[in-house]
């Protein structure tokens, strides 16, 4: 299984690369869809419906709002010459690349592998969750009644992104 | 916006009710099966978008000011956090207490305030996600004109 894993994060990395250097900009936009159903195979190999279907749905309703943007809109991405300002980005980038890489190294020694065992936390989580909350699925039951408050933040979330979607696309004003 | 075809608008009158009532079932079931709130409102957002994809922006009288749609994400945040905040005043008083009786494990009426968290949470994102396409759909019907 970690094969097939490793050879689908292949795969989501090729696609988010070429979504970076495609010309077309609906090609880009395609190629962003791979990363997004990649990731929809990979929670379900590693158990996780829940999470899949969101990702699922999720990734198919913003796919077809940025297709139908797209299609509305210049297909060419302009072409920018790279200056000085470049030059420093780059440099930036991979500094931080190798800060972020030496400490997942770090970190990652200490985590427990693929599969084995969970943390001292989930453990709390899974025994007995169905008698604490009585939800029969798990994930509901964390999601609205152990991590309440985190659900809350996710739809303030909502309703401030959208508070901002309609004051940017606001061209008239009220009257 | 335009239309489509004849054959695209049949075929997505014919489809979009079941796909709505699916995500209905999907938020109603969230404590039993895969799914939930944010899984079955982006599903019910889908099927609403379906059909003006397919039928055009003058399908659903579009170019009016959609001021019900928003109305409603608003009133149904504000009913989980009061449904939160009633933890506070019945029972042990701790906020998001689930103060309803829990019943039996795995029947469709039981786990106590959890399934009105998601029928709430399901209208929010269904409504925050329609509203956002509206929003573009509108911002293009008022480029265009």
């Amino acid at each position: 299984m970690e094969l097939a894993i490793s050879l689908i994060l292949i795969f989501m990395i090729l696609g988010a690369l070429y979504a970076l250097h495609a010309k077309d900009l609906l090609s880009a936009v395609i190629a962003c869809g791979i990363v997004g159903y990649g990731l929809v195979i990979c929670f379900l190999l590693l158990k996780a419906p829940d999470l899949a279907i969101v990702q699922i749905v999720v990734e198919t309703i913003t796919l077809v709002i940025m297709v139908a943007v797209v299609l509305d809109s210049t297909k060419e991405e302009k072409f920018l010459k790279p200056d000085n300002q470049g030059f420093i980005n780059i440099v930036t980038a991979a500094v931080f690349m190798v800060v972020i890489f030496y400490f997942l190294r770090l970190a990652a020694v200490n985590m427990p592998g693929l599969g084995e065992g969970s943390l001292r936390m989930a453990k709390y989580y899974i025994e007995g969750a169905a008698d604490k909350t009585g939800s029969a699925n798990l994930v509901t039951g964390v999601v609205f009644d152990f991590r309440g408050y985190d659900t809350l933040g996710e739809g303030t979330v909502l309703v401030t992104a959208v508070l901002g979607v309609l004051t940017i696309l606001r061209i008239k004003g009220k009257k | 916006m335009k239309g489509m075809t004849l054959i695209v608008k049949k075929t997505t009158q014919l489809i979009a009710g079941i796909v709505f009532l699916y995500g209905i079932y999907v938020i109603i079931h969230g404590h039993l099966t895969p799914g939930g709130g944010f899984a079955g409102g982006v599903i019910v957002a889908g099927s609403f978008i379906l059909l003006i994809l397919a039928n055009g922006s003058d399908f659903l009288n579009l170019t009016k000011e959609e001021t019900g749609i928003t109305i409603i994400e608003n009133m149904s945040i504000m009913i989980v956090l009061l449904i939160a905040l009633a933890g506070m005043i019945i029972g042990t008083r701790v906020f998001f207490h689930n103060w309803l009786p829990k019943g039996d494990v795995g029947e469709l009426i039981s786990a106590g305030v959890i399934p009105l968290y998601n029928i709430f949470i399901g209208f929010e994102v269904a409504a925050s996600m329609l509203t956002i396409f509206l929003a573009l759909v509108i911002f293009k019907e008022e480029i265009t004109k």
